[in-house]
């Protein structure tokens, strides 16, 4: 591999995993709230109609 | 489960998402199919790692915008109460011509399920052939015949010499796969939004994720095993897949050529699931007040990352160093080819090929599975909410034409034509035309301003104005220049044309099943949409015309 080919697979693997770990951290930093809506998903309470 | 009743007629059975993670959970599972782990390598290994730049353009001017405004959309529609995409068009789009593009949004998920339950089956057969001993490529097609190559017997066992050979003695195990498939498809779909798509993403999107990186680690850690050609590494196997030179021509002569921005392009929508009418339908169950862009955009990386990051380092390195250069640059962009041609042939060279092949089509069959379940979605959200019928009813409903579009790819398998005039209508032109009608819709009929604003609500992170232009401006243009160029190519095409193809037999069953599905639900959406109407007569729903300019109705408890 030449070293435009490792520039180019560190640039796309490292920016697409670089988005990933920004979105992920943000989500964390939501406050529970936020992240979790006030309903379950137990299985048997509401069953659907 | 979540199933909450609300005042609103149009959707008697209110639902939302359960969890955060777990809406970006069936998002990503949606998006994240075949075309990460195998159409991605097989189109990228064509250019070299110069196509990494057309693919991050397509990504940031097509894939993101899109994606959000369907988002948006979605979360927009479902605010008004509405969960499949008809009733949403409804509404964003309160004009003549609504219902045709309703029918087109569920003609695209409900088709493209058809003969992807049949390629799920693949994978399925393929995983358990490796579970139990038979390795594709490493027996006989017959009693007392010669070892077959993996090619021979992926061929073989799709039928693809002679229409109807599916249903030969051979093709049991193959049709047995097919309908645990279609049953698990629909048990996930009849158990609903909560205890189906949203329980079954939680587990099989991690668990896809570590299978991945199991297999990733296996063919990192490879070195040179084939003692006859030591020049065959990772490191080299990487370059074809990475080095910018990677093509025939230079890089920069490359980027001149429309072809590699018209194969990122679309790379970027096969792999997104934009167009597809899912995610609108998806995004529907959100909360007023749940955040819509960062999740979009977390589904959007997460899927990004299966691709690049795992993806792009598993196939094409593997397929390198047991098969060699000339494999490789044969594989001519071939999702088929490479997934059940190339792969079985390099898993019978493997070392614990057999442990690694099962994994590898376990990993496929999970991220199909999560995919198709995503495709029957909105079909079953539009039967509930637009005929009132019960879920299970909507999927009985359902089951016949996916029924009907699977054997029909089933028995014309000769040079899987019927599935290749499908997926070519549907998964290129068709998700195409949709996404292209969804910018219009968000741009002009809901408008930019408003679009933003609802993106925004409930967003945590800034959504800055220029995405309207974004959105607006620039992923129309873009997608209208390539298409014109795709057009153009097509028209002049004296080989592959598929306007003149049209002309004959298998390719129109094809083309037929594809316009009866859109003649079809272009009807039940008229029908919906009349009576939608004539409940707001009846002042039982607010009425959709009025919708745009209506604040909606607060959330469910």
């Amino acid at each position: 591999m030449t070293l435009a080919g490792w520039v180019v697979m560190i640039l796309s693997i490292g920016g697409m995993s670089a988005l990933l770990i920004i979105c992920l951290s943000l989500l964390l930093r939501a406050k529970p709230e936020r992240l979790h809506s006030p309903v379950d998903i137990h299985p048997d309470e509401h069953d659907p109609p | 489960m979540t199933d909450h009743n609300s005042a609103s007629p149009a959707a008697p059975h209110r639902q939302y998402w359960a969890t955060r993670l777990g809406v970006i959970l069936a998002v990503a599972g949606s998006a994240v199919g075949l075309g990460n782990f195998v159409r991605f390598p097989a189109q990228a290994v064509e250019y070299g790692g110069i196509f990494m730049i057309p693919y991050f353009v397509a990504f940031i001017l097509i894939g993101l915008p899109i994606v959000w405004s369907e988002w948006a959309m979605g979360r927009f529609g479902g605010m008004r109460g509405f969960n499949s995409a008809p009733g949403i068009f409804s509404i964003l789009y309160p004009r003549p011509g609504k219902s045709l593009i309703g029918g087109w949004s569920l003609m695209i998920p409900v088709g493209i399920y058809s003969y992807y339950v049949f390629i799920e089956a693949w994978c399925l057969a393929y995983a358990l052939k490796y579970l139990f001993g038979v390795m594709p490529g490493t027996v006989a097609l017959d009693e007392g015949g010669e070892t077959a190559s993996a090619a021979a017997y992926f061929l073989h066992m799709v039928g693809y010499g002679e229409n109807g050979q599916v249903f030969g003695v051979d093709g049991a195990f193959l049709l047995a796969c097919v309908a645990f498939c279609f049953a698990i498809n629909l048990v996930l779909i009849i158990r609903g939004l909560n205890r189906g798509i949203e329980w079954f993403c939680r587990w099989a999107m991690p668990l896809l994720v570590l299978v991945a990186l199991i297999v990733l680690v296996r063919v990192l850690t490879l070195g040179s095993p084939v003692a006859a050609a030591p020049e065959r590494n990772v490191l080299t196997g990487l370059g074809f897949m990475w080095n910018p030179d990677g093509g025939e021509e230079h890089w920069w002569r490359q980027l001149l050529n429309a072809q590699i921005w018209m194969a990122a392009t679309s790379q970027i929508f096969f792999s997104l699931s934009i167009g597809l009418g899912v995610i609108v339908c998806y995004a529907s169950y959100l909360r007023r007040r749940d955040d819509v862009a960062l999740s979009s955009t977390a589904a959007a990386a997460g899927n990004g990352f299966c691709e690049v990051a795992l993806g792009g380092l598993i196939v094409i390195p593997a397929i390198f160093i047991f098969l060699g250069a000339d494999q490789v640059q044969g594989l001519g962009g071939s999702t088929l080819g490479t997934g059940f041609m190339a792969l079985p042939s390099v898993f019978a060279e493997m070392p614990a090929g057999r442990v690694f092949g099962f994994l590898f089509f376990f990993l496929l069959f999970l991220a199909a599975v999560t995919s198709s379940i995503s495709m029957l979605q909105p079909g079953i959200a539009f039967l509930e909410e637009g005929l009132h019928l019960r879920r299970f009813q909507a999927a009985g409903i359902l089951a016949v034409p996916t029924l009907i579009g699977v054997l029909l790819v089933m028995w014309y398998s000769a040079n899987l034509v019927v599935l290749d005039t499908v997926d070519f209508w549907l998964a290129t032109f068709g998700i195409f035309m949709l996404a292209m009608t969804q910018l219009l819709i968000f741009t002009f009929s809901l408008g930019i301003r408003r679009g933003l604003a609802a993106l925004r609500e409930g967003s945590q992170v800034g959504i800055p104005s220029w995405v309207g232009v974004l959105i607006g401006v620039v992923a129309p243009l873009y997608l209208s220049v390539i298409f014109i160029t795709w057009l153009y190519q097509q028209i002049t095409a004296t080989e592959g044309n598929r306007f003149h193809a049209l002309a004959q037999g298998p390719v129109l069953v094809g083309f037929g099943f594809v316009l009866a599905l859109l003649i079809g639900f272009t009807l039940l959406s008229w029908i919906a949409n009349r009576r939608w109407r004539a409940q707001a007569a009846a002042g039982l729903i607010p009425d959709p015309r009025m919708a745009l300019v209506s604040e909606p109705e607060e959330d469910a408890p």
